[in-house]
């Protein structure tokens, strides 16, 4: 009984947030700087922060994850952050000698009210910048929005500092993965290669957070996004935003900036969001369909429908990020599944309400937003149980208290690996998610079997 | 020439040179600064030791190992105790990210008994609070939290907009406690920009607990050689196994700061007779004004290790001086160490000269050289992330110090005997004669004294100056924490956190020297590192007689 402080009886809380839901922007913003090649991602405040952000990647990934800081101390906090700024961005491009720095607040630069914009031109003038090296930054203070919003944020501040329009055109698909895995990343980039589409994905960290190992430390591995990549992303015919949350922004921008026209869709997750996702390839590109990614179809087509007793009315409750959920949602439901929460920390809007219970029906209980967390997940699981959970692996607590299986999905996942090497978007992600979802439901049929209808064939 | 026993000296590698070629890479001012920082060993008689610079700012733009004040504060002290209801004033993040990531193991004495542990608690403050102040919400907040918990005492942990925006959490921490009087409320200015690193989290997190919770409660604990341990954190189930052995040798551990803890065992703990220190740099500031305060002496023991910990139930039995202690100690030693030496012989005997460097915390990267040496281990290279010059050079340096501007910043209490509580536990007389005996109370002799002369030691080391030591040194074992891991890793170099113990343990005492010395065999003698590079890499000549061209 772990969580054994957590009453059924559902109470209001105005102030007191309980095992969040949700973290700070700048985590995010590190990842998706992550996924520029040759970027080294750096912390503008205290070093906890950026201590914080990287160990919490670094258990996620199992991988270097490479970051400076500010190193803030009560000074820098009086006086400002510039003098720290300038002075890292010296040392940064001596020591470690990166092709960009990526820069993101916290909370203590925001509320100092540093300006990044002028400190870096400050920067610059100094000469601290050598010539042909770059410096972005993204506002991500985090008592706004979340991971997600701040990953968001550095993804805009890379078509900000970074894309460009020439004026010619070049045929090719820019793709905003949203905030997924580096082999989501590595899948979409697939699927577009297969249907014969140049594409431009940014950020990308396939390559960069789950790296071979090869008997030596690369500090810039070899994946990301190239920055000419992405200042190319301003001359691409169109712009498949992957996720509201996370993706939109930066469409919207480069639409504004570069007039790139944009369709933002749900995350490639499970069968009907990679439909709509592998269709508007094929309109945007004027291509057809490949023959390999309709047997990768099919076959998720076949395992759904070999299967369909086992997922048939099994009640599920998910908590994540809201671009996964919405996905995930509509997965669970096309499997025949019924999904009886749905929360999130993450401000997602009504049209994240309003789209989840389209999906799903009225029936779904969806939270999401300030003063949503675990512990009111916890409770309404509490009051009606699920046959399944989707979470991060915080959810474990929970699950063990209730004796539920545990699907981990999202963000932390410190316990558990293979969320870096296969993805769960695509048809082969479908799949991928469909034997975890299988492997759960039925060793709970077996374990939970009496001797007389143990079955050997399932 | 040097002495015996040396390993750069075996390895050829001077380890100035190694020095110089560190600091070549740096920008003027940086090599400046760090040059005080890479100090190459060497002990005189009298434990002589160079002077090393330690404790001072982080470098801006270094990749650096160091937290911030928060996570030593709540992190690291307050963290492992399960009935203090911890509520993070301030954004989401820092409240997300010190949410059992420690590791603390605990064991509440019934399935009644509250352990707030595995609940991350915050006020998740909005621009709005930035703006207008988040008290109001912080208040809300601890009302929600009693209402739902009960608790006996709330800890509340600033983060750095709190103090930015001159939240005054003792003032809330007071008005609360006003209209809940049965909960002990009390607040932490543990801004993460306090100080240069987590040590000045643990000298704020001393500070309120002894100001606000030792001495609230006169429950001493039956048992006749009654102890404190101070600085030992329950990673990986350390503290149980402590317990264990101290249980059998007779012993009552009172209380634990902060392993497997509990409030009223900290609220009581001034009642014990004795004060013994494991992490010298998280914890001695407890230790010391317990000592003028109450009259409890202290000195530093150390349970990482088999031969250490025997020592330090020796020197624990000599300080109570009861011949049937003594008697008993000595059984267990006997009966434990039997196993233990199997072991290590087996073990030794595949792990003997292997080179090691450990780059951790506060005093970790000192007690865990006896693990090593026990297995015939050489430490090389060592260094703390967040440690003072005492901690290096012994506390004969404390004298010499210099204080700084961020060292001032962290409050320093004056503390003086308590009019009715004040007991000195040995007489003036006795303590001279242990002193005799060679008792060394109030002391620290510090990593170096203890290290071989060439090693290098390295002050709050960054991730440049690691990937110089890797190639120079090409160690069996590297030590650190999980930032660290992969890095070391990805270059065919096993790694063993020494802040998580890998998510295995425990360590500390007998049974954990038998864990350690499997652990570290297991990593040293692995296969897996084998695999780093493909047969085709080794010897990449094409001699094929059948192909295209044959
Ligand atoms: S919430 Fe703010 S202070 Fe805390 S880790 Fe995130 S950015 Fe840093
Ligand atoms: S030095 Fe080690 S034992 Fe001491 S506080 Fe740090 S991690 Fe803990």
């Amino acid at each position: 009984m772990l969580l054994r402080h957590t009453p059924e009886t559902i109470t209001d809380r105005s102030a007191l947030t309980i095992n969040p839901a949700k973290t700070c922007q700048p985590v995010g913003a590190m990842y998706a700087a992550l996924g520029i090649h040759n970027c080294l991602p750096h912390s503008h405040g205290s070093q906890g922060c950026c201590a914080y952000h990287r160990s919490a990647l670094t258990r996620h990934y199992k991988d270097p994850i490479m970051a400076t800081t500010s190193s803030f101390t009560e000074g820098a906090s009086v006086f400002g952050g510039q003098a720290n700024l300038v002075e890292s961005i010296n040392n940064i491009f001596t020591i470690y000698s990166p092709d960009i720095i990526a820069v993101n607040t916290t909370c203590l630069s925001e509320v100092i009210g540093d300006d990044l914009p002028q400190i870096i031109n400050k920067a610059r003038a100094d000469g601290k910048i050598p010539p042909g090296k770059t410096v972005i930054h993204a506002n991500t203070p985090s008592f706004k929005g979340s991971h997600v919003t701040g990953f968001a944020n550095m993804t805009s501040a890379m078509v900000q500092y970074l894309s460009e329009r020439s004026g010619k055109k070049i045929p090719q698909i820019n793709i905003i993965p949203g905030y997924v895995e580096p082999s989501d990343m590595a899948e979409m980039k697939r699927i577009s290669l297969e249907m014969g589409i140049k594409s431009v994905l940014f950020p990308d960290t396939s390559g960069v957070v789950n790296s071979p190992l090869d008997g030596k430390f690369h500090m810039y591995p070899k994946g990301g996004a190239t920055m000419e990549a992405i200042k190319s992303a301003g001359d691409s015919t169109f712009t498949l935003a992957l996720g509201r949350t996370a993706s939109l922004p930066a469409a919207k921008l480069l639409d504004t900036k570069c007039k790139v026209p944009f369709e933002c869709l749900d995350l490639p997750i499970g069968l009907s969001a990679t439909d709509t996702f592998v269709d508007c390839l094929r309109k945007t590109a004027g291509v057809s369909v490949p023959e390999s990614l309709m047997v990768e179809r099919g076959q998720v087509v076949d395992v759904l429908t070999d299967m369909h007793q086992y997922f048939f009315g099994k009640k599920v409750a998910l908590i994540g990020d809201p671009d996964h959920l919405v996905s995930l949602a509509q997965f669970l439901t096309d499997m025949d599944m019924e999904v009886l929460y749905v929360v999130t920390g993450t401000p997602a809007g009504p049209k994240f309400v309003r789209r989840i219970r389209e999906l799903t029906g009225e029936k779904t209980i969806v939270k999401e937003g300030l003063g949503v967390d675990m512990f009111q997940f916890h409770q309404l699981i509490k009051n009606a149980k699920p046959d399944l959970l989707f979470g991060n692996t915080y959810v474990k607590h929970i699950a063990r208290d209730e004796d539920i299986p545990l699907i981990r999905m999202g963000f932390p996942i410190y316990d558990r690996v293979g969320h870096q090497y296969f993805p769960i978007t695509g048809y082969r992600g479908a799949l991928r998610l469909l034997e975890k979802i299988l492997e759960a439901i039925l060793d709970r049929q077996d374990r939970d079997a009496p001797e007389e209808s143990f079955e050997l064939v399932m | 020439m040097a002495a015996p026993g040396n390993n750069a000296a075996e390895l050829h590698i001077d380890p100035s040179e190694v020095k110089k070629e560190i600091l070549n890479r740096y920008p003027a001012k940086v090599a400046r600064r760090r040059a005080r920082q890479i100090v190459v060993n060497k002990v005189d008689e009298g434990e002589q030791v160079p002077e090393i610079h330690a404790n001072t700012r982080t470098i801006p733009g270094i990749l650096t190992m160091r937290g911030c004040a928060y996570a030593g504060c709540k992190g690291v002290v307050l963290g492992p105790t399960r009935d203090i209801l911890q509520i993070t004033h301030g954004p989401i993040g820092c409240g997300f990210y010190s949410w059992l990531t420690r590791r603390n193991q605990t064991r509440p004495k019934s399935l009644d008994d509250p352990n707030y542990m595995p609940y991350a608690l915050s006020t998740d403050m909005q621009e709005e609070e930035i703006i207008f102040g988040g008290e109001k919400k912080l208040k809300k907040a601890i009302q929600e939290a009693i209402e739902l918990f009960h608790p006996k005492a709330i800890g509340i942990f600033s983060t750095c907009p709190v103090g930015l925006i001159g939240d005054d959490v003792h003032a809330v921490a007071r008005e609360m406690e006003e209209k809940y009087p049965e909960v002990n409320i009390f607040g932490f200015s543990c801004e993460g920009y306090k100080g240069v690193s987590q040590s000045a989290g643990h000298h704020i997190a001393n500070n309120k607990v002894f100001t606000d919770v030792v001495g609230q409660l006169e429950a001493p604990k039956e048992g006749s050689f009654r102890l404190n341990l101070l600085g030992e954190y329950n990673i990986g189930g350390d503290a149980f196994e402590i317990e264990r052995i101290t249980e059998a040798c007779g012993l009552t551990v009172h209380s634990t700061f902060s392993g497997n803890s509990e409030y009223d065992e900290f609220a009581s703990a001034h009642t014990a007779d004795l004060n013994v220190v494991m992490c010298h740099r998280s914890i001695n500031y407890m230790a010391e004004m317990m000592e003028k305060r109450y009259g409890i002496p202290w000195f530093k023991i150390n349970f990482v290790g088999a031969r250490a910990t025997a020592k330090s139930l020796r020197k624990i039995a000599a300080y109570f001086g009861d011949a049937t202690l003594t008697e008993k100690v000595e059984k267990v030693i006997a009966e434990e160490m039997a196993p233990v030496e199997k072991v290590r012989q087996e073990v030794e005997a595949r792990c003997r000269g292997k080179l090691a460097m450990l780059f951790v915390g506060g005093s970790r990267a000192h007690h865990y050289q006896e693990l090593f040496e026990e297995i015939g281990m050489k430490t090389i290279s060592a260094g703390y992330e967040f440690a003072h010059r005492d901690d290096y050079e012994g506390r004969k340096v404390i004298p010499t110090i210099t204080v700084d501007a961020d060292t001032r910043n962290i409050e320093e209490l004056t503390v003086g005997p308590d009019g009715t509580r004040f007991r000195p536990r040995k007489g003036a007389a006795e303590i001279e004669r242990l002193r005799q005996e060679g008792f060394r109370f109030n002391d620290y002799e510090g990593l170096m004294p203890q290290m071989a002369d060439n090693s290098l030691v390295i002050d709050d080391l960054n991730h440049y100056e690691t990937e110089v030591l890797i190639e120079k040194y090409k160690p069996d074992i590297f030590c650190a924490g999980i930032k660290e891991k992969y890095v070391i890793q990805k270059g065919g170099i096993p790694l063993k956190q020494l802040h998580s113990y890998d998510y295995s343990g425990p360590y500390a005492g007998f049974r954990g020297a038998i864990n350690f010395y499997r652990e570290i065999d297991r990593l040293v003698n692995s296969k897996v590192f084998r695999f780093v590079k493909a047969p085709w890499q080794e010897n990449p000549e094409l001699a094929g007689s059948y192909g295209w061209n044959g």
